[in-house]
């Protein structure tokens, strides 16, 4: 079993850790959650982001999760806000895409063109 | 829905909408009564007595986006299937209660499935929220309570990496210590 101890040695070493994290900066990634993307398998997708951002350790970016975006015949669906206001909206995502985009998007810069809302409405 | 963690995320993410910041959510699975009972209780700001009685159907929703809401009625057919019932309170501006049976041994159960995942993505995602999160079944018990993490904490936040890293196993610890020994 985890232990209190354990989460206390968490603390103390990320507080000694320079913190990097500007409040209210930063890129933001939102899993739509409400029932239409949940049931078209969002929580593995989250879950993926989870632990793509954890594992490059990227402090500066939020995993968070919002209700229904519109689209439900397009879920599970994932905006990516960076810096500066800057949206992109990617569709008919699953968790094997989830490292392309943090990769090639979040630390690269580029978005992932062929994942993105724009692409899939252009090819109907 | 696959299984019986995405019905829970989904109405706790009702709760988020209404506003609750202290979310319980409660698993209990009982060997000798054969049932297995979902309790989520929130403090949001509730629902008036005339949704109350029209949440049940699929075209009564608080969305705006669209004019049916499936989360629900789609709970209520799970329980109706597996000899269970599904009850909800609510009292404008106070708090919702949302209880679910099912029998624990019913061929049509969906599964508890991912729930150590479901409860690490509500917790982590939701850094500002307070969840109070109880796995139960027969003597066994798991309490996980952010409030007490987050006194550990301080001023080191949910999303921290290695924070959690922590959550995660820690949810996966106690689903495996309460329902390792029966079939969830």
């Amino acid at each position: 079993m985890k232990s209190i101890a354990e989460l206390e040695a968490i603390r103390d070493k990320a507080l000694k850790e320079v913190n990097i994290r500007k409040q209210g900066d930063g890129t933001r990634i939102v899993v739509g959650m409400a029932t239409c993307g949940i049931a078209a398998g969002a929580r593995p997708v989250l879950s993926a982001f989870l632990e793509e951002v954890s594992k490059r350790e990227l402090s500066d970016v939020r995993v968070t999760q919002t209700g229904c975006i519109g689209v439900c015949r397009l879920e599970p669906i994932v905006e990516v806000y960076k810096e500066g206001g800057e949206r992109v909206t990617y569709v008919n995502v699953e968790p094997s895409m989830v490292p392309k985009i943090v990769f090639e998007h979040i630390v690269n810069g580029n978005a992932v063109g062929e994942f993105t809302i724009g692409y899939a409405e252009s090819r109907k | 829905m696959r299984e019986l963690s995405d019905h829970i995320l989904d109405i706790v993410q009702n709760s988020i909408t209404a506003g609750s910041n202290h979310t319980k959510i409660e698993i209990t699975a009982d060997t000798n009564e054969d049932s297995f009972k979902i309790i989520v209780n929130d403090n949001g700001h509730g629902m008036s007595e005339e949704f109350l009685k029209n949440v049940i159907s699929p075209f009564s929703t608080s969305r705006r986006t669209r004019k049916v809401g499936l989360g629900i009625p789609m709970f209520i057919k799970t329980t109706e299937h597996c000899n269970g019932s599904f009850d909800i309170y609510s009292k404008v501006g106070k708090s919702t209660k949302v209880i679910a049976k099912l029998s624990l041994s019913h061929i049509d159960r969906p599964p508890l499935g991912e729930i150590a995942d479901a409860m690490h993505i509500l917790v982590v995602s939701n850094p500002g929220l307070d969840f109070f999160i109880i796995f139960k079944c027969d003597k066994k018990e798991f309490v996980f309570d952010t409030k007490q993490v987050k006194n550990v904490l301080g001023d080191v936040t949910l999303d921290n990496s290695d924070v959690s890293l922590w959550i995660k196993q820690s949810l996966k610890d106690g689903k495996t210590l309460v329902f390792g020994g029966i079939t969830v």
